[in-house]
């Protein structure tokens, strides 16, 4: 995973209207990227499912989280439907895991490595965490530390 | 808004459901973040009422996860509010196919309780802050799913497995 310190990649994800969100948009607002494995997978849920829970707790530090995969728009969008989850889904479909490698978040079985980034208004990584395996579940409080830091 | 960094998860105290045990033993201490809807923790509570420990319980409810499991938690406080929040929690996970409100105050009825209060309880700022400061302190601690045990160990909390726990105190 990109480390602390480091600015990041230029990028191009795609939003679930289909428009661009580049690198270009992480400027002036402290952004959180989660880079989960896949859409509908349990840990996946759950994980989603446990920030959207304290999203608000997120805005109150300033903070914005995306969700990053390389499932298609309408994988992500049906997945965010289906937990009725409003955090932003960002797809890293096409090329496939293109981001996800930049960030070095790509694991080799063809999927994001669940890894969160903390990048602050200046587009640099203030914080950045690869769970041990894909079936680990990061809790909020690792990012509400980085966030608090 | 209370901060959500990492902190270990708070030591039991008067203030928490607790249940089991003896007085003056050394029963051991568990602690289950745990919400109504969620099937796991239903068959983990029939698990843990096997075993010669105290349980503390704390809610853990997830919103897009299980939709009902906020206004269950609420039952099981309010029930609490008259002193009958362990038979809530019994009912509650007895049948978790019937959470909807009418089935929370058949249950209510079932208990005994003043209706009109458990209504008045079970949305009172008091029981949100209640359910949202175990919410808060099992985020703190890093839980991240339901259920999630961890055992009071020499002052501590430890995170502990129930088939494990259950090898070790030879129940299960």
């Amino acid at each position: 995973m990109i480390p602390a310190g480091s600015s990041a990649p230029e990028f191009t994800l795609k939003r679930g209207d289909g428009s661009d969100f580049t690198s270009a948009d992480l400027e002036g607002q402290t952004t959180v990227l989660v880079f989960y494995p896949f859409a509908f997978s349990p840990v996946c849920t759950d994980q989603l499912n446990l920030y959207e829970e304290v999203l608000e707790d997120f805005r109150a530090k300033g903070a914005t989280l995306y969700g990053v995969s390389c499932d298609a728009t309408y994988s992500q969008t049906a997945f965010a439907e289906k937990l009725g989850v409003t955090i932003e889904q960002l797809s890293d479909f096409e090329p496939k895991g293109a981001v996800c490698r930049a960030f070095d978040a790509y694991h080799e079985g063809g999927f994001a490595q669940r890894a969160l980034a903390v990048i602050g208004p200046d587009k640099v990584v203030r914080w950045s965490y690869q769970a041990p395996s894909p079936g680990d579940l990061p809790g909020a409080n690792l990012i509400f530390d980085a966030l608090e830091s | 808004m209370s901060e959500l960094g990492s902190a270990p998860v708070p030591e039991p105290d008067d203030g928490d459901h607790r249940r089991g045990g003896w007085p003056g033993s050394d029963s051991p201490i568990v602690i289950a973040y745990a919400d109504f809807e969620c099937p796991y923790c239903a068959a983990q509570e029939q698990r843990l009422r096997e075993l010669a420990i105290e349980v503390v319980f704390r809610h853990f409810p997830v919103r897009s996860s299980h939709p009902r499991a906020w206004p269950a938690a609420g039952a099981a406080e309010a029930a609490g509010c008259e002193g009958r929040f362990w038979e809530m929690h019994d009912l509650l996970f007895g049948d978790q196919a019937r959470l909807e409100d009418p089935h929370l105050w058949a249950r209510a009825q079932t208990l005994g309780l003043d209706l009109e209060r458990f209504d008045a309880d079970r949305r009172s700022d008091e029981v949100r802050d209640r359910i949202t400061r175990d919410f808060r302190s099992g985020v703190r601690a890093g839980v991240v799913t339901t259920p999630t045990l961890f055992a009071w160990v020499d002052g501590r909390p430890e995170p502990v497995d129930l088939t494990e726990l259950e090898r070790r105190l030879g129940g299960g």
